[in-house]
């Protein structure tokens, strides 16, 4: 005879993940398992369409599929049930009444509101540095995008990390909803910015993140001040290697309407599917805002040395003695993975095939391993 | 970052934070600072629907009220704005145009032309559009091809929150005369618009909606009308590429046509009355240039060529609405030679 109380326990709902600040709901474009499946952790279970982007949902525990609950197209909202998985000994009965209720949740739409990242400013050195925050557990996570992204590119994830740490998402200067004046524009300046963060927020030991020209923010940060950083994991770094792709970024930089920034835009993915209106739309509505078309020009400089790369983060490096993981996309048109072989045998470099240089986008559980794995030491 | 305010708000914030960024920038018009300062009222009503209600009290000495002369007030804002301030002049309704146009297409739109380009006229006359309010015919009418039709104007329609706060920061910066558009009908739409400034440059066309099958051009307040029609047309498989031109002059004459050029077909949607209008200008300009893509003749729906009705019923009719584009757009797969 079973624990009633622990077979309902036993039952995992599956819900609609909030992916960004902004998302309300999600539609699912395709459930990639069948009620009877089996599942483990990390499995991918279906496409999930938000209003901005694409991407696969993870099973966050393995057991059986037992309800598929919200079908294909169906727009359902934040925190609403879309499945059940539970093991095969909890009895049908159960599963259909739980099933009952989360179909009447989603017909009534009276889904509970899912508490997305806190938001948050900090002042640093006479700029205010929004962040966003998810998750509670002892260690300390944070994630430095990269150039004329934001903290929303960390959308998928930032929520699977926040089970092990408390993750935050930065906006570097000139960035998101941070403030738009980047100063000379240096490396040191934004390495300052995050190493500021980190000392308004009294946090001690933080395993760093870093994409792109963020990936090299992180390095610098923690060349600085090694002592504080945990781990370092860089996704697709800037100032590694000699070639970088300078006609998309001064494309990129240059681009005054959607139009202009699309085709640029398809560089950063290994598909192309992934270039939405939304995405250039968003992007277009970033780089109108005050400030940052000089704010871009300026790290444009940091970034560029002619058409060749303006950092050298590998020296950088040689003051870090911590782990470092890496993660670079096979399909990446902007910094090559090829540049990974600069990190010699310093770091253990993991391959990421259907990933441009967005992979944390395109390819986010490669991201999240490599973190998950630096958690673990 | 962005959040969820009204249409209203984002035109109130747009001129706050104008205000704040360049002094010489100042408000004018008719109850701009009304009611302040009497029993009772700490506020200034901030014009007749309260748009710029707030700005009196940060902004002191910089937010003026002006007798029912919009000749006298609009020609002050003209001449205040060559002599290096930034007026922002509120003509309470466009209906009003007819006793202060002189002082727009024959003095504002033409200094820059006459003086050898060496006059800037930084001006803008925001101003109240549109039908939906049950205000009768002189208060509801659509004359922004009027404007249009005077070189040396700049002609801006906002569609949403969004639009209006960009804008509206990018006419207050821009060195010529704008005639700046604010449906009524729009004022308590809410849309997510950012804290900060920013702009949009005019003759940008916004691509609302994509789709293969029909080009949806749609003004001011018909955008969200054309999104309602697409949203219905979708369901029945027909997928409609919605444009906002944004600004009617300038216009973005090469959206459009790209556009046509993928659909073949045009449906054009305009609440202003139909002769000498936008909805024919734009069909002109598609019938003259994109005509080998052309699949079906093009659509206008608009309003009748008749003055607002008073009565409510008669008004509602008379305004285009989205079963309205959606026939048009039917009538346009359906045709055959």
């Amino acid at each position: 005879m079973t624990d009633p109380v622990s077979t309902e326990d036993a039952i995992t709902k599956v819900t609609m993940p909030k992916w960004g600040l902004s998302m309300k709901s999600g539609k699912i474009t395709a459930w990639f398992v069948a009620e009877g499946d089996e599942v483990a952790e990390g499995d991918d279970l279906a496409d999930i369409d938000t209003d901005k982007i694409t991407g696969a949902l993870e099973s966050a525990g393995a057991g059986l599929v037992r309800r598929i609950i919200a079908e294909t197209n169906e727009d359902v909202p934040v925190g609403g049930t879309i499945a059940l998985i539970a093991p095969a000994d909890v009895p049908e009965e159960l599963i259909d009444e739980a099933a009952r209720a989360a179909r009447e949740e989603l017909d009534s739409g009276a889904v509970d509101e899912v508490a997305g990242p806190v938001l948050g400013t900090v002042q640093v050195d006479g700029r205010t540095l929004s962040y966003a925050t998810l998750g509670a557990a002892e260690e300390t996570v944070l994630l430095v995008h990269g150039y004329g992204g934001d903290k929303n590119s960390w959308l998928f994830v930032q929520e699977p990390l926040s089970a092990r740490a408390t993750v935050h998402a930065i906006d570097l200067p000139g960035h998101g909803d941070s403030t738009k004046d980047v100063g000379d524009g240096s490396l040191d300046t934004l390495a300052g910015a995050l190493l500021g963060f980190l000392e308004q927020q009294g946090i001690e030991r933080v395993h760093l993140v870093g994409h792109s020209l963020g990936g090299a923010v992180v390095t610098a940060a923690a060349a600085r001040e090694p002592g504080r950083i945990a781990s370092l994991t860089l996704v697709a770094p800037a100032g590694y290697g000699d070639t970088i792709n300078a006609d998309y970024l001064r494309g990129f930089a240059s681009a005054s309407s959607r139009r202009e920034l699309k085709p640029h835009l398809l560089h950063l993915f290994a598909d192309s599917g992934q270039v939405t209106r939304q995405l250039a739309d968003d992007l277009m509505k970033f780089k109108r805002l005050d400030g940052v078309q000089q704010a871009l020009d300026r790290l444009l400089g940091t970034l560029l040395d002619g058409d060749r790369p303006g950092i050298d983060a590998a020296a950088l490096l040689q003051k870090f003695a911590g782990p470092v993981t890496v993660v670079w996309g096979r399909a990446d048109q902007v910094l090559p993975a090829a540049n990974a072989t600069a990190l010699g045998g310093r770091a253990q470099v993991t391959y990421v095939d259907h990933a441009g240089h967005m992979v944390h986008m395109e390819q986010p559980s490669a991201v999240v391993d490599a973190v998950t794995g630096a958690l673990d030491g | 970052m962005a959040r969820t305010i009204s249409y209203r708000e984002a035109v109130n914030e747009a001129l706050r934070q104008e205000m704040e960024r360049d002094p010489s920038v100042i408000v004018m018009g008719e109850d701009n600072a009304g009611g302040a300062g009497s029993p009772g009222e700490d506020d200034a009503w901030g014009g007749v629907l309260g748009v710029t209600k707030g700005l009196y009290e940060q902004f002191p000495g910089r937010v003026l009220d002006t007798p029912i002369s919009e000749s006298a007030f609009v020609g002050a804002a003209v001449g205040a704005a060559t002599r290096g301030l930034r007026p922002v002049a509120e003509l309470m309704f466009i209906d009003f145009m007819g006793v202060c146009f002189d002082q727009i297409f024959n003095q504002a739109a033409k200094f820059r032309y006459m003086f050898g380009g060496k006059a800037v006229t930084p001006v803008v006359v925001r101003t109240m559009y549109g039908a939906g309010l049950n205000a009768a015919a002189q208060h509801s009418q659509c004359l922004y091809p009027v404007f249009t039709h005077i070189p040396g104007l700049k002609v801006v329609l906002p569609s949403s929150p969004y639009e209006a706060k960009g804008l509206l920061i990018q006419a207050i910066r821009d060195n010529d005369p704008v005639i700046f558009c604010e449906h009524k009908a729009l004022y308590d739409m809410t849309g997510e618009v950012p804290e900060d400034s920013y702009t949009i440059p005019f003759g940008e066309a916004n691509v609302v909606r994509d789709g293969d099958d029909v080009t949806i051009v749609a003004l001011g307040r018909m955008v969200s009308v054309a999104e309602e029609a697409a949203a219905e047309l979708a369901r029945q498989g027909v997928q409609a590429e919605i444009i906002d031109p944004r600004t009617t002059s300038p216009l973005d004459s090469d959206t459009i046509l790209e556009s046509v050029e993928n659909t073949g077909r045009l449906v054009v949607v305009d609440e202003a009355t139909p002769r000498c209008s936008m909805a024919t200008d734009i069909s002109a300009l598609v019938a003259q240039e994109a005509f080998g893509a052309l699949r079906a003749p093009i659509e206008m729906v608009t309003a009748p060529h008749t003055p607002v009705p008073f009565a409510q019923t008669l008004e509602q009719l008379y305004i285009p609405d989205a079963q309205k584009v959606a026939n048009a757009v039917k009538k346009t797969m359906d045709w055959k030679k």
